[in-house]
């Protein structure tokens, strides 16, 4: 199989003007006649059916949530980044779309990452017109804020609440479609397989999560805008119905998976306090403008922060980091935090954290400012730990967050497989091998409100309306196979929750494919894998019936994806031998400890084809550099 | 810490649902109240009984799915807080604790805990949003935001969608949820173009799903979880009446 992006010809900066001039244009008379399935109503699913909708498509949007504005999207907290250069501190598109390869540690594609940064300042447009409250200055005009990676304030933010209400946007977009009757919205509806007819995506079957009942929806295109697969380790800042299904039907049909192995570890989250623990709550990167990471300087220091002397006090990234400091890029602050921890450093009951503190920047602005710009956030971790961080450092530790890998696409979004698009997270394109903060915002609204927009028209345009039947032998057999799967978990009988397997999944890949890798831990973790399939498919236990509200039956079938997926994902790290961005392989490193990269071997994207149970093949798209030079990324 | 639970349970609308008991031991402090019914719901499942359905997803206050009634509290007796943020340590040791779904005509139950709020969409699509295309917009910089106008707009912006002011409401009014969107835009220049409409449309909507009227007994503030408060019900009421004074 041949992997063509499909890059336009030209200079980058002309790629996508000449692209979008290229495409061939639908009559707005005939767009009606096209029918786009749309899975997912986060940003960028809510984003894409709601402009799909506003050119005139006929479009059917799903969610497993009981209504969109719910999806994960609206968990993100610091905000989203545009190339608006309103600081004068000399942005530009360029240096947003540098800032994001370098950031990515060169595995994204400059065309599409280049084409992010030029839609970005419109997202911010859109969503002010939108009526979006981003924070203001006095004079009325919007707030910046920075993030790690960058040297320029480029954040825009509603408070703590950004991703909220990006997504509220979104869906009051997508409302005022479905009250037009140009969206179709179908929640608590949750994607169980893809069907494929004559090598092109025709449309999908969903089971009624109320109900139970199985149906066909076709269509002339469908988009995956269905997230991260984050929950693949159990513990993750990923909402709990977050799952890799709809990407692994997917796959199964024939749609590449790319790079699953980079999966971000986020710095700052409220560390595990025990086995009960059902996720793991994100304190955002904004945090870090203010707070100032430390430990003690000596090991097995178990005095309370506040009596622990300045020459006693290690600011471990400000010293190892004098430029970027506490804004180094996640993945730098995640392995640094893991390293003193490592070393017997870390604070808190279990050792597994480190002090994010407040104290100079309260002592500088004082506590109204401060409530001001994270008031929320300071709330919510006294919620969960019932420490006050005005008063005490919060404890923070790295968690997994999101998943830069997902469906390989080419420079239109689209997949492999003729007609299935893939946007947001779901897909592998632009953050490379680690997400700057306040990326995945953009990126998610950029691929749905101004890029599918196009692609997918041009693609509609070019293949003309025509209609597959919902009782076409492609969607009866999919439908067949979707009930029985569901009649086997049924049918296990054993002693086993699908919580209980998927726990024992998580741990096992958090230990040998976490955050720092190599071969032995991930030949053991390939080992383990079946031997867990196993004891999922002769030990499942699932209460209740099919034909029901059924939670339990819910899980068990993401967790079986859950467990196949996990096997690709060690796959792909264990064949990744270099070190890049979130992927640290401890055989690939400096000196000094720092990840290496090589570039010689593996400037590629790995984009894994499903062989029907078998080894799975590799294919190798190259990556080429012509306008930021590969160079080791440093922050020093 | 040990509890003794009353939960509810009811197979679907059409069934008449009862409470059930359940013992909830050793359970860490540090529990939020969600993971308290997932190691009560495991138990469960390891005694070949059905656990109970309880809807719940990003369990960090913020997607609005989760929300259970919890001894004549929504969301608890804390205050300011999400069910998934409320933790065990807020109980007694040994203390029973009552959990019914959120209760009103405009929600029916589905199953459980679990209720249909899709009457919150439904008034969201009668006008909760600013009618721009996209593309069409102007740059985010040419209309300028009084920054105390664009922080009372976010005040108001910060609902979550989980229907605990209306669960709370001895009426079963849907009316703070509805202002806070008629406030959010009310307070924004982007807003205005449609704020006589958006009023009038929303207002009909909510009615029309049947949730009752506001009778000012301030438990949807007490309630509400994001803290937006009856000033936004003010609001909506103002504009009401100038939309009825106005062709």
């Amino acid at each position: 199989m041949e992997l063509d992006a499909r890059i336009p010809e030209g200079p980058i900066e002309q790629k996508w003007t000449k692209h979008r001039f290229n495409m061939k244009l639908v009559n707005p008379a005939n767009k009606r006649k096209y029918t786009v399935i749309v899975v997912g109503s986060g940003l960028a699913g809510g984003a894409a059916a709601a402009s799909l909708a506003e050119l005139g498509y006929n479009v059917k949007c799903f969610c497993y949530q009981d209504s969109p504005r719910r999806a994960h999207s609206i968990a993100a907290q610091g905000g989203i980044n545009a190339a608006k250069n309103y600081q004068n501190d000399g942005d530009s598109t360029f240096r947003l779309f540098f800032d994001t390869v370098k950031g990515g540690d060169f595995r994204a594609r400059e065309a599409n990452v280049f084409r992010l940064a030029e839609v970005s300042g419109a997202i911010i447009d859109h969503c002010v017109a939108q009526g979006v409250p981003f924070a203001r200055e006095y004079g009325g005009l919007l707030d910046n804020r920075s993030f790690g990676g960058a040297q320029v304030s480029r954040t825009f933010y509603a408070r703590g609440q950004t991703g909220q209400q990006l997504l509220l946007g979104a869906y009051s977009s997508l409302s005022r479609q479905i009250a037009l009757r140009n969206v179709k919205m179908f929640p608590r509806t949750e994607m169980l397989d893809l069907v494929v007819v004559d090598g092109r995506a025709r449309g999908i079957v969903v089971r009624d999560m109320v109900t139970g009942a199985v149906s066909s929806h076709a269509g002339d295109a469908v988009i995956l805008a269905t997230g991260g697969y984050g929950n693949v380790f159990y513990l993750s800042t990923n909402a709990k119905g977050c799952n890799v299904s709809a990407l692994w039907r997917a796959h199964k049909r024939g749609a590449l998976f790319a790079n699953p192995c980079f999966t971000q570890i986020h710095p700052t989250c409220i560390p595990v306090t025990g086995d009960h623990q059902s996720k793991l709550t994100l304190m955002s990167e904004s945090l870090r403008n203010d707070g100032r990471i430390w430990v003690p300087a000596n090991k097995g220091d178990k005095r309370s922060p506040d009596v622990i002397p300045e020459p006693e006090r290690d600011y471990y990234l400000e010293r190892r980091f004098p430029t970027f400091g506490n804004l180094v890029p996640r993945d730098v602050a995640s392995r640094a935090a893991k390293a003193v921890c490592d070393e017997g450093r870390g604070v808190g009951k279990t050792g597994y954290g480190v002090y994010l503190d407040f104290r100079d920047s309260l002592a500088r602005q004082g506590e109204d400012v401060i409530r001001e710009k994270y008031g929320n956030l300071f709330h919510m971790y006294k919620k969960i730990t019932a420490e006050n961080p005005y008063r005490v450092p919060m404890r923070i530790y790295p968690a997994i967050h999101y998943a830069m890998g997902g469906l390989w696409v080419d420079y239109n979004l689209m997949s492999n497989v003729d007609g299935l698009f893939v946007a947001g997270e779901a897909n592998f394109s632009d953050h490379g091998a680690n997400r700057l903060g306040a990326s995945a915002l953009m990126q998610g609204l950029a691929d749905g409100y101004f890029i599918l927009p196009y692609t997918v028209s041009d693609y509609c345009a070019r293949k003309g309306a025509s209609k597959v039947a919902e009782d076409h032998a492609g969607f009866k057999g999919a439908e067949a196979e979707v009930r029985d799967r569901t009649s086997k978990l049924l049918a296990v009988k054993g002693e086993r929750s699908p919580d209980s397997l998927h726990k024992e999944l998580g741990k096992l890949l958090w230990e040998h494919c976490g955050m720092a890798r190599n071969e032995t831990g991930l030949r053991k973790c390939l080992a383990e894998i079946p031997r867990i399939r196993d004891e999922f498919a002769k030990n499942l236990r699932v209460t209740g019936a099919d034909a029901e509200l059924n939670q339990t039956l819910e899980k068990a079938g993401r967790v079986a994806d859950f467990i196949d997926f996990a096997e690709l994902l060690v796959k792909d790290a264990l064949e990744r031998k270099e070190s890049c961005g979130c992927h640290l392989r401890e055989e690939s490193q400096t000196e000094e400890g720092e990840p290496l990269r090589d570039d010689k071997n593996h400037a590629h994207v790995a984009a894994w084809e499903w062989t029907g149970g078998l080894e799975p093949k590799l294919h190798k798209e190259p990556l080429k550099f012509e306008h930021v030079a590969l160079v080791q990324r440093s922050y020093k | 810490m040990d509890f003794k639970l009353k939960v509810w349970r009811q197979r679907g609308a059409g069934d008449k649902g009862a409470f059930a008991n359940y013992d909830a031991k050793d359970i860490s402090p540090d529990t939020s109240f969600l993971e308290m019914l997932d190691i009560v719901n495991e138990r469960l499942i390891a005694k070949g009984e059905e656990p109970f359905a309880f809807d719940h997803d990003c369990r960090e206050g913020i997607c609005g799915t989760c929300g259970c009634m919890v001894n004549g509290y929504a969301h608890g007796h804390q205050g300011g807080t999400t069910l998934c943020q409320f933790h065990m340590r807020e109980f007694q040791d040994g203390e029973t604790i009552w959990i019914e779904p959120f209760r009103a005509k405009a929600f029916p139950v589905i199953r459980d805990l679990v209720v249909d709020r899709g009457a919150f969409d439904k008034i969201v699509q009668a006008g909760g949003y600013i009618s721009v295309r996209t593309g069409s917009a102007p740059d985010g910089n040419a209309v300028p935001v009084p920054k105390d106008d664009a922080e009372r707009s976010m005040d108001a912006a910060a609902c979550i969608g989980c229907g605990a002011c209306v669960a709370a409401c001895p009426n079963a009014s849907a009316m703070l949820f509805t202002s806070g969107k008629i406030a959010q835009f009310a307070r924004l220049p982007q807003g205005q173009p449609e704020r006589i409409d958006r009023v009038r449309h929303m207002v009909a909507a909510m009615e029309q799903a049947g949730f009752g009227a506001c009778t000012n007994h301030a438990e949807c503030e007490a309630a509400c979880p994001k803290e937006l408060k009856l000033d936004c019900i003010a609001q909506m009421n103002r504009d009401l009446i100038k939309a009825a004074l106005v062709k």
